[in-house]
């Protein structure tokens, strides 16, 4: 099978196997960044999951770390996390905006 | 080694930490770097890419932002462009895999996301008040 986005599935995969969203986008936001076209280094995660009630905030983003580790540890350099709880996500559905690049990082 | 070895067991005797301290217990024992050192007896120390006159990533930026928001200009802060052993250490002590990284009062308090989130619902307000800041949104208001 081929697949373009080899990264963004796999988190896709992962994320979806270990927390059993009832909401997921995974956006690449590497082209907002100091790196190649196609590059699948930047992203932010958008989740909503019944996993994340009661607990703290600190731990819902390590519920998601944990989960993609792998990528983490070797292909993603900036990651930007969403993780709400089903209630959460019923009272907003803001996910902000990513701040612009400010070059100094490289890979 | 020893020598701290008996410290990570003193301490699971004392304060029966969970698996998360003892893993930074470990992390700080293979680490060059002492980070409680490094965060503790400061209200906001902040490790990120560049420096807060002139912030090298967006994230670290938007922290930056964030606390200057609150009527916060000066804190420390290491540049962990500058220092491989912070940047790779800092991310083992924390467990957490990304920079910027914030503490306050010794305390991680999180990333750029998790800032945000706490600005954006006023938590960062009674955070600051806790380690003894008043946040000058209060008088804006």
């Amino acid at each position: 099978m081929s697949d373009d986005k080899p990264v963004e599935s796999a988190v896709r995969q992962k994320l979806t196997e270990a927390l059993k969203p009832q909401y997921l986008d995974i956006i690449n936001e590497s082209y907002m960044h100091n790196v190649p076209k196609g590059s699948e280094s930047h992203f932010k995660v958008v989740i909503v999951s019944s996993a994340f009630e009661n607990v703290k905030r600190l731990q819902k983003h390590q519920l998601v770390h944990q989960a993609i580790q792998e990528e983490l540890d070797n292909k993603i350099h900036a990651l930007s996390i969403v993780a709400k709880t089903p209630a959460e996500w019923e009272v907003s559905q803001d996910v902000g905006k990513s701040p612009p690049c400010r070059g100094g990082a490289g890979l | 080694m020893n020598v701290l070895l008996r410290k990570c067991s003193l301490s699971t005797l004392v304060s029966q930490p969970s698996k998360s301290t003892f893993l930074r217990c470990l992390a700080q024992m293979s680490s060059k770097v002492n980070f409680d050192e490094l965060v503790k007896d400061k209200p906001i120390v902040v490790f990120m890419k560049g420096t807060p006159k002139a912030p090298r990533c967006g994230f670290s930026n938007a922290v930056c932002q964030i606390l200057e928001f609150h009527g916060i200009k000066s804190f420390d802060s290491y540049d962990v462009l500058s220092n491989e052993d912070i940047r790779q250490g800092v991310k083992e002590y924390t467990n957490w895999p990304t920079i910027p990284q914030v503490f306050f009062n010794g305390e991680f308090l999180g990333g750029c996301d998790i800032m945000l989130e706490m600005h954006k619902s006023g938590e960062l307000i009674e955070e600051l008040k806790k380690i003894g800041i008043r946040s000058a949104l209060l008088d804006k208001a």
